[in-house]
């Protein structure tokens, strides 16, 4: 692999991006933003969604061309016209979704692209293995070689990306929110190796919206707003408030306020629930029972892909159960379709908003009548009352504040994220349900859009509402939760009071190592 | 019992070279249901050059140009799935099937445009090519011919470069998660070319093979009887690898080649079924197969999606 020019002059940086300005039709993604990495430092890049975060790490390889400004390696003016040049100036990524091919081993994802071969193109792999075994070992990155993507963990899987730079000398390490799968055990090791590379002297770029961690890791911060460059602050210098009205151009509230919750009746009881698994032969769920009682919210935690999604699929309807039974309002609805758990109350705020929580390609309006367009206020002898419904959804997304290119007639599709989201809240929460059942509702959400939804559900449990949240986030988890349920392997293996517990007693519950008898 | 070999042998090697086609095809991203077609357009090109070749050719000679008269027709024909599909993001099972429907077609137009042009009273669309296949027999007055140890060197062949050599792996990776190959400076376009063009190769090739068996002259409004997707059948139930589909063309090989020469099994000829019966074997042998692995299918993940750079 080509290490790239090495300039004549020594620079105390390793890339500079200078006054880079990029548009796109009726925007500016980027808009005069500088961004400078020196050597040997971790360096996070801090912004909500739609900063433009993503553009300007896409400028770096060479994914899109900037208008103005230019980009230095070492100090020289370099040119990056596609990915290839990034990896020839070593400039490599780990990319939020993983470019792995699950069916590959270890071995040879890390070789892919750069494969050390003989006459005829055929594959060296034992000499790619023993350098990948050394980089291994001396970066404490484990892997096993040998292992097929789709067999190891999602942190596994993540060392085998971060092996995939070192393989190709890469001297530039950019992480694109890192952290968002792994469990905290695995984010610390992850910190470790991050030091570990910078004090190698490799250069490292931690894009993330989570600032615990930017505390905790880099050495210095740049943060973007609305594709304007803030600022960059030295991180020991800084706090996560200033960090944070920084990132959002006011002042946000971390802590979620509550009062104490005053639980009422048993709202929704589950007895004995066992759901089938699409991905393997046992049970995702495993005779499971507890309760949701009026005004609370119990939070079920833990490490994505132990039974949670399914668990959901069971309680709102989307799978039938294997056994078991589950009870709203003291009735039996464990064979009851889904409309009819919704009539009688029950919200869901789904897990994948665009499998589950929207139809992409209709209007806003008709997205948010879904559960109720049969109503006789929306529907007269089978014909839709469109003015009744224009005049629904125009009062939702004042009172949400959902925002839109178009209003009412804007294509769910087109809409960002976060107002996605908002939107299957207020239809969710506007049909004044008995029990909403939210599943990571603030997932890839920036922080005052997440304080807005952490408001409005702890606004729903003081009106008296039994809340049964999913989240696979431990701040989410012990902020807002009044009760806590640990999900490991389609079994609740702990319940813990958000008060009394800690971080990292939670974590050895997700991680199996801790169990209580239920 | 020898002329079952002999016939079992010669179905399984056309099975299995156009299913080895269809399986770099599909590693490299892109779902070839017209396999059918470019089997057609290989007969069409071995066919022609065989027939019109002066009686005196050097067998070699008369093998070779045959031989690759067909690959490169099979090779022509399958540009239109790559441009299709790759360049035009068109749905490639719609390309395929009309691929189908034209390759049968066009090659019955263009046969009946040569026998009526050398002879105005001849519309058929029927091409001769006795004295040619001679020249494609091991062993006289057997059905044993070249194509048998060819096809068993292009299986290796095929094991080799899909496993051994860094294009396999660069294929494969374009046929599981072209984003991935894309990041890692591998040109997807380039490698779905290249895995669509392979299988017009051996598409072509195992068309050249399928007339041939048997016969000395074939009519082209038959086409190739659903070959191609019997190949199909073949490819899945070998689950996507070249040993298994060899295996797998082999049993499939065999209930064809029953359907020929039931005749000559006492057992069989007592059961007194009708010869339909025996036909329809091989392709409700594939329902039945399709059935029960088709559900853990190890198909290649982003088979069918056409690669867009856009999407990450």
């Amino acid at each position: 692999m080509e290490k790239g020019q090495k300039a004549p002059v020594q620079s105390e940086y390793a890339v500079e991006m200078l006054h880079i300005t990029k548009r796109f039709p009726g925007i500016v993604a980027n808009d005069d933003i500088t961004l400078q990495l020196r050597k040997g430092e971790i360096h996070a890049l801090l912004g909500e969604n739609g900063a433009g975060k993503s553009t300007l790490m896409s400028v770096l390889f060479g994914l899109y061309q900037p208008e103005e400004g230019i980009i230095k390696k070492d100090g020289a003016e370099v040119k990056i016209s596609d990915p290839n040049d990034a990896n020839a100036l070593g400039i490599g990524m780990v990319h939020q979704h993983f470019k792995l091919v699950e069916c590959f081993t270890v071995l040879d994802n890390i070789i892919l692209g750069v494969e050390p071969v003989g006459k005829m193109g055929v594959l060296h792999k034992a000499e790619a293995r023993r350098r990948v075994l050394e980089l291994s070992k001396k970066y404490g990155l484990q892997i096993d070689p040998d292992a097929k993507i789709s067999d190891i963990t999602v942190g596994m899987q993540q060392r085998t990306e971060i092996l995939k730079m070192l393989y190709r000398n890469n001297e530039i390490l950019i992480f694109d929110e890192p952290t968002a799968v792994l469990t905290p055990q695995e984010i610390d090791e992850l910190m470790q190796i991050m030091r570990s590379l910078a004090a190698e002297g490799k250069s490292i770029l931690f894009i993330s919206h989570k600032l615990a961690e930017i505390m905790a890791v880099s050495d210095r911060c740049s943060v973007l707003r609305k594709g304007k460059y803030i600022g960059t602050v030295n991180t020991k210098d800084t706090t996560v408030e200033e960090l944070s009205a920084m990132m959002v151009g006011r002042n946000v509230n971390f802590h979620v306020e509550k009062k104490p919750a005053e639980p009422g009746k048993v709202i929704l009881k589950v007895e004995n629930m066992t759901v089938a698994s699409k991905m393997h032969k046992n049970n995702a769920v495993r005779n499971v029972s507890f309760d949701v009682r009026a005004g609370e919210i119990v939070c079920i935690a833990g490490i994505d892909g132990n039974g949670q999604t399914e668990l959901v699929y069971g309680i709102t309807g989307l799978e039938p159960l294997v056994a078991g039974k589950i009870e709203l309002l003291g009735q039996d609805i464990t064979r009851q379709p889904i409309r009819k758990r919704s009539i009688m109350g029950m919200s869901h705020i789904p897990e994948d908003r665009h499998k589950h929580g929207l139809v992409l390609d209709y209007t806003l309006e008709d997205d948010l009548i879904l559960q109720s367009y049969f109503e006789s206020d929306f529907t007269k002898a089978g014909f839709l009352r469109r003015k009744n419904i224009r005049a629904y959804a125009n009062k939702l997304i004042d009172e949400y504040d959902i925002r839109s290119g178009q209003g009412p007639v804007t294509m769910a599709r087109s809409m960002s994220g976060g107002n996605q989201q908002k939107a299957i809240v207020a239809r969710e929460i506007d049909k004044e349900p008995s029990l909403l059942v939210a599943v990571q509702p603030t997932r890839g959400l920036d922080v005052g859009a997440i304080e807005n939804i952490h408001k409005q559900i702890v606004a729903q449990r003081d009106a008296g509402k039994a809340v049964l949240l999913v989240s696979l986030e431990m701040d989410e988890v012990l902020d807002v939760s009044d009760r806590i349920l640990v999900m490991y392997e389609g079994e609740i293996v702990g319940q813990l009071d958000p008060k009394t517990t800690t971080p990292e007693e939670m974590g050895l519950y997700m991680a199996g190592a801790k169990r209580e008898e239920m | 019992m020898i002329l079952l070999l002999q016939y079992t042998l010669v179905f399984a090697s056309v099975l299995m070279l156009v299913a080895l086609g269809g399986c770099f095809s599909e590693h490299s991203g892109v779902i070839n249901i017209g396999l059918e077609g470019i089997m057609v357009f290989g007969a069409l090109g071995g066919a022609l050059v065989m027939s019109k070749l002066p009686a005196a050719t050097p067998a070699v000679w008369v093998v070779v140009s045959a031989i690759l008269a067909a690959m490169l027709m099979g090779l022509l024909y399958s540009l239109l799935l790559a441009v299709a599909a790759i360049n035009f993001k068109a749905d490639q099972t719609l390309v395929g099937t009309a691929m189908n429907l034209l390759g049968t077609a066009a090659a019955t137009v263009i046969v009946k445009a040569i026998n009526t042009s050398a002879n105005p009273n001849n519309p058929s669309a029927t091409l001769q090519y006795i004295s040619a296949k001679k020249a494609f027999l091991l062993v006289d007055g057997y059905e044993f011919n070249w194509f048998m140890p060819l096809a068993v060197i292009l299986l290796v062949l095929s094991f080799f470069i899909l496993y051994r050599t860094r294009f396999g792996l660069r294929l494969m990776s374009c046929g599981e998660h072209p984003q991935a190959s894309a990041s890692v400076g591998i040109n997807v376009f380039k490698m779905r070319y290249a895995g669509v063009m392979i299988s017009g190769l051996l598409g072509g090739l195992g068309g050249l093979v399928y007339i041939t068996a048997g016969v000395s002259e074939w009519k082209f409004e038959n086409g190739v009887a659903g070959f191609g997707f019997l190949a199909l059948a073949v490819m899945i139930f070998g689950g996507w690898k070249p040993m298994r589909i060899a295996l797998a063309a082999l049993l499939f090989g065999f209930f064809r080649a029953l359907s020929n020469v039931y005749t000559g099994f006492d057992l069989l000829s007592r059961l007194n079924l009708p010869s339909t019966v025996y036909n329809m074997l091989p392709y409700i042998i594939s329902l039945i197969v399709l059935v029960f692995f088709s559900k853990n299918s190890a198909a290649p993940k982003a088979e069918g999606v056409p690669y867009d750079q856009g999407s990450r």
